[in-house]
C-alpha cells in the first residue's frame, strides 16, 4: 500500500519537474500538427506530464477541437468561441482545426485515462474504465491502482476486478501475477478468458538444442503430433535444411531442361515413373544445371537431429501453469452448460416431433393405420395461420384463432378422409398406405396450385420472438418454449381424453379388442372416425406450431412425416407415453449426434435412423409394446 | 417304450394370467391321447409351447430318441423335426389349387434352394393323387382351395398333415363342423395312424372323444388335473366339479 | 411346364419383340427417324422402370412384403455403373490432356488428375478408397449386383430376424432409404454429395458413337433384361418356390408349421429382387445421363409401389404394364405435351394438375379397381374373381384381396 502510494506521489508530483505546456507545445509543435501513429507517443506523453491544462489540451485534441490559429497559438475550440490553449484566454480570431487519425486518437485517449480515472464525473470514470477494458498497457497499472477507491460501489468494484486482469497481463513479479489468475477460479467471464488465452499462445520451434530458459509447452514427437513434412517445413523455415522439391516443381525443372527429346540423357518418354524422372533430376543437379534437391535420407537425418516443440511466449512456467489449470476449470463449466444447453434443444426438438408424431400414433393405435398424408395435415394446417393471418392483423389474436381454426380443418380434412377412403380399406393398413399415399400428393399438389411454390411467412407475435436465458450460452428462443408447452398442453389433453371421457374409454375399447369393443354396443366407425379426426386436428395444430418457426411450403410436412412415423414405431403402438419416450429419444438422438459431429446435421440423421433400425431389432414392437395374449405371435 | 415327447414343469403366463402351471405331459411313439378341458385351460397355449410358437417361462420340452430339447427351435425347425398341427379352423392356402397345397406340404428339403430346384415327378405326382384319394379330394385337384367346402378345407387340411409324415400329431377340435358320417370317417382315421405314429386329439365333444377309445388327459387351469380312461377320468369328483360346476 | 403354367410368358416377349423392332425401325440411327433419340431413350428408361416394377411384384405381389425402400437398390445399382462411366470417361479426358505436357504423365499424376477432375466439386482431391475399383468395367459390374445384393441381404435379414412385418416394415424400408439418401447427400462419403454422378451419357471408348445409336443399343439392353428377368420371375414364381412364397403372403404363420423358414424365403426373395432392381438401375442411369442422391428420397420408392398397383399386383405382366402406363403417361403430361382443358371459368394446365390427377386416380384404383389395369387384361382373358364374400384370402396383411384374386 505505501509503494502505491509512494507511486501515486510520483504521478502526482511529475509536473513538478515537468517543462511546462507551454514549452512541450512549443518543443513539438511539427509533430502536433501532423501526428504520425508510429512516433507521437513520446510527444503525448510528455503533454501528459506537463501538469495544468494539459487534460483540457489532450481532450481537446482526441475530440477533434484543437485548432491553431494564424498566428500560430493552439487554441481550443468550443462551438463558435475559442480559447488558448496554455492560457486559456479568449481569442478573437479564426482557428483551423487539426485533425489526428483515429490511430493517434487512441494513443491520446490512453494517456488521459489516469487522470480521467480519478474524475470526479462519474460518466468520464467509467467511460476511462471502458476504454482501459478495450485497451490497456503496462502503464495504466499503477494509474488504475493509484485511483482503486471510487465512491461508486460499482465502479469500484469494476476497477477491482480490471486491476487484478491487469494485474496478470503486466505485473512484473509472476508470484503477484498467478495470485491474481487463482483469484478468478470459477470466473467464467469472457474478459477472463481474454486475458488468460493470450498466456498461453505457443509458437512452433524447431532447432538442434531448446533455448536456454524455454517455457515448453509440450515436445513433438514425429508422426504422431507433427507429420514429416510439416516437421520439415519448420526446418525449412528456420533455415536448419534445404528445402525438399515438390513434384511439380521437379516436372517444371524436367520440361525446363528438355533438349533434343532428353533430360538428362533420359528420353522424355521414359520420364513416366518418378524413379526415372529423380535420376534425370540428379543428371540435371550433378551437371549444375538445378539445384540439388534434398534427398529422403537428408531429410530423415535432418528430422532425427533436431528437436520440434510448443513454447510458450510467456516465459513464466508458474504463470502458465496456473492460467492452464484455470482454463481448464472454465472449459468444465462451459462443457456443462452447452450440455443443458443441448438438453433444451433436444427438449425442444422432441416436442415438436411429439406434437408432429401424436396424431399419427393414435390413428395408428385405434386403427393400425399408417395415414402418408398426415404430413400434408401438418402442412394444411400451417396454410390455415397463414390465410388466417390474412385476415387479422394483430398477430397475437390471429394466433389464437388460427390454433381452433387449424384443428377443425385438419380434423375436418382427416373425417372427410375417414369416410371416403380409410374406412373402405379396414382391415387392410398397407393399401390404406398406399391410398393415403396417393392423397398425399394430390394435397400436395394442390397447395402448389394455390399458394404458389415460394415459402409464405407465418409471423410469430413478437412476444414469442426473443429468447429466453439463462447465463450466457444457454439461451432458449421463447418460440421454442412455447411449442414446448404446446406439446405439453397436449399431452394433458390427451390423457384426459382417455381417461375421464367417454371417446376415450371406446376409443381403449376398440384398440384393445375391435371385436369384442362392437359386441358391447361400442360403433367402431364411429369411434374410429372421431379418432381419427382428432388425431389429424392435433396434426393441424402441430402445423400452425411448426409453421411460425419454419417456412411454410408445400412441402413441409414431407420434412416431418418420417420423423414421426419413427416416432411412432420406437415408441410403440397405442399408447401415448411410448410416444413421448420415442419423441424424446429420436430428438435427444438427432442432437446427441449433432453435437459429436456439428457440421454435419445429414450425418446426424444417418445416424439415428441406423439406431432406430438397430433399435427394433432388440424391441420390435417399441419401448412400450402392447402387451396382452392375443397380440402374442 | 421311452416317451416320443416329454414334457416337464412348464409354466406361462401373460400379464399375471398363468396359462400353463407346472404342467408335466409325456406321449410314447405310437400312442393316440385325447386332452379334454374347458374353455381357459391351456389346450391351446400347450399346444403353442409344443410347436415353439410360444416359449415357456420355465420347464422343458425333450423330443425323440436323444431327448433333444425343442425350447430352442423356431417353428419351421420343429415342425421339420416331425411335428405336424392341425388348427381348428382349417387353415389352408385359398390362393391355391388342392394340388399346389398338398406338394407344398409333401416330406421333401425344405431351404429355398432346394425347393427353387424341385421339379415334380411321377413320384410325388402319385404321392399327391393318393394323398387327394385318401382325403375325398381326387377330383379336385386343380380347384382352388378357397373354393372348397368348410368340410373339405378341413380334410384337405388332414391332407397336408399327412403329406408331412410327421412323428407326431396335434388336431386342435378336428370334428368341429363336420357331419356325423365325416366324424366317423376321421376316427378310423385318426386310430389307424396312432398306430405308426403318436396323435393328440385336442376336443370338447365327449362323444367323439369316447369312439377315439384313448387315454385321456383332464387339463384344468393350467395344470393336468387326471389321467387315464375316459370311465376313469369321468369318475373323478374334481373332474365332475370343473365340469359340472360346484 | 413354365409355357404351360404361364402363356403370357409367351405372349410378353413377343409384344417386347415387336415393340424394339419397331422402334428401332423408326429410330433416327437404323430406321426412318420418325422417333427422335429423345423419346427413344424415354422409352428405354422406361422399359428399365418396368423391370424395377417386376422386381417389386416380385417382392410385394408374390411374398406380400410391401417394401417402400426398393428405389435406393435400384439407384446404388445406378450409382456402382456410373463410378465406372464417369472415372473412365474422366481418365480419357485427363490422359489426353495431359498427353499435351512435355513430359509424360506418371500413373500417379493421372490418378491425382482424375480424382481432382471427378471430385473438385466437392473440395477434395484424393480418390476415395470407395473407388479403388472404379477403374475396372468386370469389377464394377459385379458390384452393381453385389452392393445391393449385399445391403439388402443385412437388412433384411435385421429385419425379417426380429419378424417385423406389415407397416412396421415399410416404414423401416423409408428409413433404410432416407437413410442411405442422406448419407449420399454429404460431401464428404466420396459419392460427390449432391452433384452425384453425371456425364454418364457419355460411354467411354464409344465417343465416336453417337447418341442416336448407343441410344438403340440401351434400349435392345433394357428390353433383353427385362425379357430375362421376366422369364427368371416367371419360372421363379411358377414352381413349388412360388407356392411357398405366396402361401407365405397369405398366411406366414401357417408356412412355418409347415416347416417352411419363412424368414429364409422372405431373404431370398428381398434380396433377389434387390438386385433385378440394381440391374435395372444400372441400365437406366447411362440413358439418364446423371444420377444424385434425390434417386433414394423415400417418395421415388412409394412411386414404385404405386406403378404396381395401378397394374395390378400379384401378376408379373400388370407390373410391366402399370410402370410403363403411369411413367410415360406422366412424362406426356409434365413435359407439358398434353393439351390445356379449358373448362370456361378455369383452365387446368395439367403440368400443375397431373399430380392431383395421379393421386386422385390411385386412390380410386385402390378402392374400386385393385386388380388395377391387370382387370382389362383379365376380362380379355374370361378371367374372374372369386366369390369369397369380402374376405381376403389370407389372415396377413400382404394377403390378396378379394378382388384382386383369380378364380
Amino acid at each position: 500500500m505505501r509503494r502505491i502510494f509512494l507511486c501515486l506521489l510520483l504521478i502526482f508530483a511529475l509536473p513538478a519537474w515537468a517543462q511546462d505546456l507551454e514549452a512541450v507545445l512549443a518543443a513539438n509543435r511539427a509533430q502536433i500538427e501532423k501526428p504520425s501513429r508510429q512516433t507521437i507517443g513520446p510527444v503525448i506523453a510528455e503533454i501528459a506530464a506537463s501538469g495544468d491544462g494539459a487534460v483540457a489540451f489532450l481532450e481537446a485534441w482526441g475530440d477533434r477541437r484543437l485548432g491553431l490559429t494564424d498566428d500560430g497559438r493552439f487554441a481550443i475550440i468550443e462551438g463558435d468561441a475559442a480559447t488558448d490553449a496554455v492560457t486559456g484566454a479568449p481569442l478573437a480570431g479564426e482557428a483551423k482545426a487539426l485533425k489526428p487519425n483515429s490511430g493517434v486518437r487512441g494513443l491520446i485517449a490512453a494517456a488521459l485515462v489516469p487522470a480521467q480515472l480519478a474524475d470526479p464525473d462519474m460518466g468520464r470514470r467509467r467511460a476511462a474504465l471502458d476504454a482501459l477494458a478495450r485497451d490497456a498497457t503496462a502503464e495504466h497499472l499503477p494509474a488504475l491502482r493509484a485511483a482503486l477507491d471510487d465512491p461508486d460501489p460499482v465502479l469500484a468494484a469494476r476497477k477491482q476486478r480490471l486491476e487484478r486482469l491487469l494485474t496478470i497481463r503486466f505485473d512484473p513479479e509472476p508470484a503477484a501475477r498467478v495470485a491474481a489468475i487463482e483469484g478468478f477460479a470459477g470466473d467464467s467471464g469472457s474478459d477472463v478468458q481474454a486475458v488468460l488465452n493470450p498466456i498461453l499462445t505457443t509458437t512452433r520451434f524447431a532447432g538442434p538444442a531448446l533455448p536456454e530458459g524455454a517455457n515448453v509447452a509440450r515436445q513433438l514427437s514425429i508422426g504422431t503430433e507433427l507429420t514429416e513434412a510439416a516437421a520439415y517445413r519448420l526446418l525449412v523455415d528456420a533455415g536448419l535444411a534445404a528445402p525438399r522439391l515438390s513434384d511439380a516443381e521437379q516436372k517444371a525443372a524436367l520440361s525446363a531442361h528438355l533438349q533434343d527429346g532428353q533430360v538428362g540423357n533420359i528420353p522424355v518418354a521414359n520420364l513416366d515413373s518418378p524413379d526415372a524422372r529423380d535420376r534425370a533430376y540428379r543428371a540435371l543437379a550433378a551437371a549444375g544445371a538445378v539445384r540439388p534437391a534434398a534427398s529422403a535420407d537428408q531429410v530423415d537425418a535432418a528430422l532425427a537431429a533436431n528437436i520440434f516443440a510448443d513454447l510458450y511466449t510467456e516465459p513464466s512456467p508458474e504463470v502458465t501453469d496456473a492460467a492452464r489449470a484455470a482454463l481448464n476449470g472454465l472449459v468444465l463449466r462451459e462443457r456443462a452448460q452447452q450440455g443443458v444447453d443441448l438438453a433444451l434443444d433436444a427438449l425442444s426438438l422432441a416436442s415438436i416431433y411429439f406434437l408432429a408424431a401424436i396424431g399419427l400414433a393414435i390413428t395408428f393405435g385405434v386403427m393400425g393405420v399408417i395415414n402418408m398424408a398426415h404430413g400434408e395435415f401438418i402442412m394444411m394446417g400451417a396454410y390455415t395461420g397463414y390465410v388466417v393471418q390474412g385476415f387479422i392483423a394483430n398477430r397475437t389474436l390471429s394466433l389464437v384463432v388460427a390454433l381452433p381454426m387449424a384443428f377443425l380443418v385438419t380434423a375436418l380434412a382427416g373425417v372427410v378422409l375417414y369416410r371416403l377412403v380409410i374406412r373402405h380399406l379396414a382391415k387392410r393398413p398397407l393399401e390404406t398406405l398406399l391410398a393415403t399415399f396417393g392423397v398425399s400428393i394430390a394435397l400436395q399438389q394442390l397447395a402448389k396450385n394455390i399458394f404458389g411454390t415460394q415459402a409464405r411467412p407465418l409471423t410469430a407475435p413478437d412476444w414469442l420472438g426473443g429468447s429466453v436465458g439463462f447465463g450466457e450460452i444457454v439461451q432458449i428462443s421463447t418460440i421454442r418454449v412455447a411449442i414446448f408447452v404446446l406439446a405439453l398442453l397436449f399431452l394433458c389433453l390427451f390423457l384426459f381424453i382417455t381417461k375421464r371421457t367417454r371417446l376415450g374409454l371406446n376409443m381403449r375399447a376398440v384398440t384393445q379388442n375391435p371385436g369384442m369393443a362392437a359386441s358391447m354396443g361400442i360403433n367402431p366407425d364411429r369411434v374410429a372416425m372421431l379418432t381419427f379426426g382428432l388425431g389429424s386436428g392435433i396434426a393441424g395444430i402441430a402445423g400452425v406450431a411448426i409453421g411460425l418457426f419454419a417456412q411454410v411450403t408445400s412441402e413441409l410436412g414431407q420434412g416431418y412425416i418420417v420423423q414421426s412415423f419413427m416416432t411412432v414405431v420406437v415408441g410403440g403402438v397405442g399408447n401415448i407415453w411410448g410416444t413421448l419416450a420415442g419423441a424424446a429419444l429420436i430428438g435427444g438422438l438427432q442432437k446427441g449426434i449433432e453435437v459429436l459431429n456439428p457440421a454435419n446435421t445429414l450425418a446426424a440423421q444417418t445416424w439415428m435412423i441406423l439406431f432406430i433400425i438397430i433399435f427394433i431389432q432388440f424391441r420390435p414392437r417399441g419401448i412400450f409394446p402392447t402387451r396382452g395374449r392375443f397380440v402374442e405371435g | 417304450m421311452s416317451a416320443l415327447l416329454e414334457v416337464s414343469g412348464i409354466s406361462k403366463s401373460f400379464d399375471g394370467f398363468r396359462a400353463i402351471n407346472n404342467l408335466s405331459f409325456s406321449i410314447g411313439a405310437a400312442e393316440l391321447r385325447a386332452i379334454i378341458g374347458p374353455n381357459g385351460a391351456g389346450k391351446t397355449t400347450f399346444m403353442d409351447i409344443v410347436t415353439g410358437k410360444t416359449r415357456p417361462d420355465e420347464g422343458q420340452v425333450r423330443w425323440g430318441e436323444f431327448s433333444r430339447s425343442l425350447l430352442r427351435l423356431s417353428e419351421a425347425q420343429i415342425a421339420r423335426e416331425g411335428i405336424g398341427r392341425k388348427f381348428q379352423r382349417p387353415t389352408v392356402f385359398e390362393d391355391q389349387s388342392v394340388a399346389d397345397n398338398l406338394t407344398m406340404a409333401l416330406k421333401a428339403p425344405r431351404g429355398p434352394f432346394a425347393v427353387l430346384f424341385w421339379r415334380p415327378g411321377s413320384a410325388s405326382d402319385a404321392r399327391v393323387a393318393e394323398l387327394a384319394a385318401e382325403v375325398g379330394l381326387a377330383g379336385q385337384l386343380l380347384r382352388k382351395a378357397g373354393e372348397l367346402s368348410h368340410g373339405q378345407k378341413q380334410w384337405l387340411e388332414i391332407g397336408m398333415l399327412l403329406a408331412q409324415e410327421p412323428r407326431l400329431l396335434l388336431v386342435d377340435e378336428p370334428a368341429a363342423g363336420m357331419t356325423l358320417a365325416e366324424r366317423e370317417q376321421t376316427t378310423t382315421l385318426l386310430r389307424r395312424l396312432a398306430g405308426t405314429r403318436a396323435v393328440v386329439v385336442v376336443e370338447h365333444d365327449m362323444e367323439f372323444v369316447r369312439r377315439l377309445n384313448c387315454k385321456v388327459t383332464v387339463l384344468h387351469q393350467g395344470a393336468v388335473l387326471a389321467e387315464g380312461s375316459l370311465d376313469h377320468v369321468s369318475a373323478n369328483p374334481d373332474v365332475i366339479e370343473v365340469y359340472l360346476g360346484r | 411346364m413354365l409355357i404351360r403354367k404361364y402363356p403370357s410368358v409367351l405372349i410378353f416377349l413377343a409384344v417386347l419383340a415387336v415393340f424394339t423392332l419397331a422402334i428401332t425401325l423408326l429410330s433416327q440411327a437404323y430406321g426412318t427417324g420418325a422417333v427422335p433419340t429423345s423419346t427413344v431413350k424415354l422409352l428405354g428408361k422406361t422399359l428399365c422402370l418396368a423391370l424395377a416394377a417386376l422386381a417389386m411384384d416380385l417382392v410385394w405381389g408374390y411374398a406380400g412384403i410391401l417394401s417402400l425402400g426398393h428405389m435406393a437398390f435400384f439407384a446404388l445399382g445406378g450409382y456402382m455403373i456410373g463410378m465406372w462411366l464417369m472415372y473412365a470417361r474422366t481418365a480419357e479426358i485427363v490422359t489426353a490432356t495431359l498427353a499435351n505436357a512435355p513430359i509424360p504423365a506418371t500413373p500417379d499424376e493421372i490418378r491425382q488428375g482424375i480424382a481432382s477432375q471427378i471430385f473438385g466439386v466437392v473440395g477434395s482431391s484424393d480418390l476415395p478408397l470407395t473407388w479403388s475399383f472404379a477403374g475396372s468395367l468386370p469389377i464394377q459390374l459385379l458390384l452393381v449386383l453385389a452392393v445391393p445384393g449385399i445391403f439388402a441381404f443385412l437388412f433384411g435379414w435385421l429385419a425379417f430376424r426380429s419378424r417385423v412385418n406389415g407397416v412396421y416394415l415399410s416404414i423401416l424400408t423409408q428409413a433404410m432409404t432416407l437413410a442411405l439418401a442422406l448419407w449420399l447427400f454429404q460431401n464428404d462419403s466420396g459419392f460427390r454429395g449432391n452433384n452425384g454422378l453425371s456425364g454418364l451419357q457419355n460411354i467411354p471408348g464409344l465417343t465416336d458413337v453417337p447418341q442416336s445409336t448407343l441410344s438403340i443399343w440401351f434400349l435392345w439392353a433394357s428390353a433383353a433384361a427385362l425379357g430375362l428377368c421376366y422369364v427368371l420371375a416367371s419360372w421363379l414364381v411358377s414352381g413349388k418356390f412360388g407356392s411357398v412364397i405366396r402361401a407365405i403372403r397369405d398366411d406366414e404363420a401357417r408356412v412355418r408349421f409347415l416347416g417352411y423358414s419363412v424368414e429364409g424365403y422372405k431373404l431370398f426373395v428381398f434380396t433377389l429382387s434387390a438386385m433385378i432392381c440394381a440391374i435395372a438401375g444400372a441400365l437406366y442411369y447411362p440413358q439418364a445421363g446423371i444420377i444424385n442422391p434425390a434417386e433414394l428420397a423415400p417418395i421415388a420408392s412409394i412411386y414404385l409401389a404405386v406403378w404396381v398397383a395401378i397394374g395390378g399386383r400379384g401378376r408379373l405382366y400388370g407390373a410391366v404394364i402399370g410402370a410403363v402406363f403411369v411413367s410415360l403417361l406422366s412424362s406426356w403430361f409434365t413435359g407439358g405435351k398434353a393439351p390445356d382443358l379449358n373448362l370456361g371459368f378455369y383452365t387446368i394446365h395439367w403440368v400443375d394438375w397431373w399430380q392431383v390427377l395421379l393421386g386422385v386416380a390411385f386412390v380410386l384404383v385402390t378402392l374400386f379397381a385393385p386388380k388395377g389395369l391387370s382387370s382389362i387384361i383379365d376380362a380379355v382373358a374370361g378371367l374372374r374373381a372369386p366369390k369369397r364374400h369380402g374376405a381376403d384370402l389370407g389372415p396377413d396383411l400382404g394377403a390378396l384381396r378379394e378382388r384382386e384374386a383369380e378364380a
